[in-house]
């Protein structure tokens, strides 16, 4: 029984796949309600039957009868590519990974799908964005449901791809069209990376999947493994916004807020922590590829961070703040603590979301106002959007129980009790900024004395049910969803989600904890409880008590307002070194080589025929006697070849 | 002695040629044409072609030269002469060309093998020629009357006035 | 005993003379005939060589290349008398309606 229901794993990725071809096909004559139920439907089925396949996957014991991972099943579809000796089959993975990551994206996308119908309810061009919005999810799914690296390829430039339109869905702004553009370029210099390493794993293990590469990993040479790490590292840090290549999330904010919760929060920046999370084996073979994924990822949270922290755009807050989880994320595995980032993902799925949803809310009622100094006191005439932001609030912030506290600690613990000392306090410097940006956020928004235009106040309303919705039960997962991930000393044994996913890890550098040790546990849980509190204090500080402070120590402090709100000036060095120069090249291109030499030598050859033609048609006297002598001179030519030939 | 026929023929024979082209009447051009086909069908006796010479008599000598001279007549250019003609260069590499020409055969010709000289002797050329036509050449021979036909239809279809309408 | 070679050499003189003539003269009827003059010419060397190799078949090919001669100066001789009637000239140079 429990086999049969793991064996239609496959109806995962199916039911979107169908909604896009039913949508893309038929959607002009299905109408409004029906494209955006076929949409739903797709993806709440695909959720469903995910859940279904998880309730099977607990049935079966954790380990096999011959010792290895008793939850994993490989279930082939096809024969993908078939290229002489280099073979692809297109197969599912069915592990205690892949179904975490499917449950998350299936999940959160019929909760985004369901907001959107209300949301995206005046826009013309709905059937458009639910078809994207569902081949988003079948190629995310095709991305963590693969067992081999072409095929989370094709699944992680899917998901660039689908990233593109949907940011881009409103492309007739120019706006948008450039964030569309930039967003999939930058991803494009971190896919590069991506298939360099693809390649290399190749030519070093001679296959691409999972299961011949990474038993094989103990065989590659450390400096191999370093460039492999590192080439796929880079990839993460396309997909998934770390510095250097984050610069496309913030602008990624142009596309609608929907798309913005659940591509940029929740499933496809996640891609790269994934990834690095099932390429573990790789990773550790390397002396410093893990390190580097450490420190890039807590720089990066750091950095990110602090530029929240001044922004005034509402959904640019929000970006800044996913860059600086993920960093947080990273920071978690780069540690070895792959459990605890990837129950960081989770919850941050849930809480980011959210928070974007809340966001969207707000810019609903507000008429898409987008600075949030010209909000302000939306607690009472907003109570639902309100509540569900405080919850999301408060779990960003890391308050002791909820589910943002849980993950981050639980990285926090690992940092400490595997000697990264140091990281453990950036990690807390981390929690102090996040929980102060988030506090911001929330009283900026919702308490405070309304700035809002005089029209715009009168029909602020609270949003409809179809949108409420959704956000509530994000807003409960967001509160309960720490269950997953239990501090030991309470005495429950491993953190649930640890022991769902420790098959996977255990023979990596992760070592369960066995040892109760409270006292480490509960240092830990106290201080990020402490950093919560110093980071909220300034945040009500400057926002309740004195509000004229903030304005006056960013002009007493310019200089370094500018720099963080301009996110260190990134933009601008990439624009001076990258994009100048390219334009440059262009430039120089079009004219000197397309019009001038390329058009010059077409041109040119259709003029040297034409005087070719002339010159040549004065052959054409007409005269009898002309072509006779014509005749004969071809004669004395060929008998003067002949002469000649015996001649020399 | 053959030697000697050859040579006068010969040279009558070129002396015609060159008066062909060169005579500004074309009445006397046919008539050196005349001289030079009747030179050619003695040298064909010489190479023991009796029959072809006298075919050449009786085909080119009394019926195409006879044609030539009707259309000279009929045309009314008996006493017409040439314009100098203007065009030099024509005239100029026409010559050289004709020179490189028999230059290059002269020379060809030259270092060839010896062929066997040519005597007269008696043949059985008529039957010769007659049983060749008849059984090798019997295709060609029959397609050749065909040839004739046509050209008989051409030339009274060119030929015709209009018809008054 | 003339050799071979003599015939040949008197058929390539004739032979550009009938060349010559073609391009020389202007009026229609003398380069017909001065390619009559070829054609002979031709036929003389056919005449040759049928006599050195002993094969009756050069000597045939000279009646047929006749006959043939005989058909191409009716209607060539047909075609300049419709010209001449339409143009009333026999000056080449004046066909050129082919001109550029």
């Amino acid at each position: 029984m429990v086999e049969t229901m793991l064996n239609y794993v496959w109806l995962i990725p199916l039911f979107p796949l169908i909604g896009v071809l039913i949508n893309a096909s038929l959607g002009r004559w299905l109408g409004r309600r029906l494209v955006t139920i076929v949409a739903s439907l797709a993806v709440g089925a695909s959720f469903a039957v995910a859940a279904a396949v998880l309730f099977a996957m607990l049935g079966l014991p954790a380990t096999s009868p011959n010792g290895g991972n008793g939850r994993e099943r490989i279930l082939p579809i096809f024969s993908w590519i078939v290229a002489g000796s280099f073979r692809v089959e297109a197969r599912i993975l069915l592990d205690q990974l892949s179904i975490v990551m499917a449950l998350v994206v299936t999940g959160v996308s019929t909760l985004i799908h369901i907001y959107s119908a209300a949301y995206m309810h005046g826009e013309e061009h709905y059937r458009r964005y639910f078809t994207w919005l569902n081949l988003f999810v079948f190629m995310m799914l095709v991305l963590v449901l693969g067992d081999n690296f072409v095929t989370m390829y094709l699944g992680w430039e899917g998901v660039g791809v689908c990233s593109y339109l949907l940011i881009g869905y409103w492309f007739e702004r120019e706006p948008a069209a450039n964030a569309a553009k930039k967003a999939f370029i930058v991803n494009r210099v971190g896919d590069l990376g991506l298939a360099l390493g693809i390649l290399l794993i190749f030519a070093t293990v001679g296959s691409v999947a999972f299961e011949d590469v990474f038993p094989a990993a103990q065989a590659i040479l450390p400096a191999t493994a370093t460039a492999i790490s590192l080439l796929l590292f880079l990839g993460a840090t396309g997909k998934s916004a770390q510095i250097p290549l984050h610069i496309w999330l913030p602008d990624a904010m142009e596309g609608p807020t929907p798309v913005s919760a659940m591509i940029h929060a929740a499933t496809m920046v996640t891609a790269g922590v994934y990834m690095v999370a099932r390429c573990h084996a790789l990773f550790e073979q390397s002396l410093s590829a893990l390190n580097w994924v450490l420190w890039i990822g807590g720089i990066t949270a750091l950095l990110a961070g602090a530029v929240a922290l001044v922004q005034k755009d509402l959904k640019r807050i929000l970006a800044y703040s996913t860059i600086s989880q993920l960093g947080f994320m990273f920071l978690g595995i780069g540690v070895g603590a792959y459990a605890a980032g990837l129950f960081h993902l989770v919850t941050h799925a849930f809480f980011k979301a959210l928070l974007f949803l809340g966001a969207g809310s707000v810019m609903h009622a507000l008429g898409n106002e987008l600075d949030i100094f010209k909000m302000g006191g939306l607690r009472k005439k907003m109570p639902w959007t309100f509540a569900t932001f405080l919850i999301g609030v408060i779990a960003i912030s890391g308050v002791p129980l909820f589910s943002g506290s849980s993950s981050k600690d639980m990285i926090l613990f690992y940092a400490l009790r595997d000697g990264y000392p140091w990281v453990w306090v950036l990690g807390l410097i981390v929690d102090i900024v996040t929980s102060f940006y988030a506090f911001r956020l929330l009283i900026v928004v919702f308490y405070g004395k309304s700035r809002l235009a005089k029209r715009t106040e009168s029909h602020v309303h609270e949003s409809p049910r179809v949108m409420l919705t959704p956000m509530v039960i994000l807003a409960v997962l967001a509160a309960i969803g720490g269950i997953l991930g239990l501090p030991l000393f309470l005495g429950l044994g491993w953190g649930a989600i640890e022991k769902w996913l420790h098959p996977l890890f255990a023979t990596g550098t992760l070592i369960p904890p066995t040892t109760r040790d409270a006292l480490q546990e509960g240092l830990t849980i106290a201080m990020s409880a402490l950093a919560t509190a110093i980071g909220f204090v300034p945040a009500y500080w400057l926002y309740v008590r004195n509000w004229g402070t903030a304005e006056r120590w960013t002009k007493s402090n310019q200089g370094l307002y500018d720099l963080l709100y301009n996110g260190f000036h990134v933009d601008r060095a990439y624009t001076e070194a990258v994009v100048k120069p390219l334009r440059i090249l262009a430039d120089l291109l079009s004219d000197a080589v397309e019009v001038r030499g390329i058009g010059g030598a077409v041109n040119g050859l259709a003029r040297l025929t034409g005087l070719a033609g002339e010159g040549l048609r004065r052959l054409q006297t007409g005269l009898v006697r002309h072509y006779a002598l014509a005749i004969f001179f071809g004669a004395v030519a060929v008998l003067a070849y002949f002469v000649l030939r015996s001649v020399l | 002695m053959e030697m000697v026929v050859f040579t006068v023929l010969a040279v009558v024979a070129v002396a015609a040629g060159v008066g062909v082209i060169a005579q500004r009447s074309a009445v006397r051009s046919a008539l050196f044409l005349l001289i030079n086909l009747c030179c050619l069908a003695g040298l064909y006796i010489l190479l023991n072609a009796q029959f072809v010479a006298l075919a050449q008599v009786i085909v080119y000598a009394g019926a195409i030269v006879v044609l030539f001279l009707f259309v000279v007549m009929l045309l009314g250019m008996e006493r017409a002469e040439e314009t100098p003609d203007p065009r030099r260069t024509q005239w100029i590499a026409g010559m050289l060309l004709g020179v490189l020409f028999l230059a290059g055969v002269v020379w060809a010709l030259s270092s060839a093998r010896a062929a066997p000289a040519v005597t007269l002797s008696r043949t059985d050329n008529v039957r010769q020629i007659g049983a060749a036509l008849l059984t090798d050449f019997a295709i060609p021979f029959e397609l050749v009357s065909v040839v004739l036909l046509v050209a008989i239809v051409g030339a009274v279809v060119l030929a015709k006035r209009k018809l008054q309408g | 005993m003339v050799p071979a070679v003599y015939y040949l050499i008197l058929s390539a003189i004739l032979f550009t003379l009938g060349a010559a003539g073609v391009f020389i003269r202007r009026n229609a009827l003398v380069m017909f005939m001065s390619v009559e003059l070829m054609l002979n010419a031709v036929n003389l060397t056919l005449i040759t060589y049928s006599r050195t190799l002993g094969d009756v078949s050069g000597q045939v090919f000279v009646l047929l290349v006749m006959a043939v001669a005989a058909a191409e100066v009716a209607v060539g001789l047909a075609i300049v008398v419709a010209w001449v009637r339409h143009r009333d000239t026999t000056d080449v140079d004046e066909i050129n309606l082919l001109k550029w």
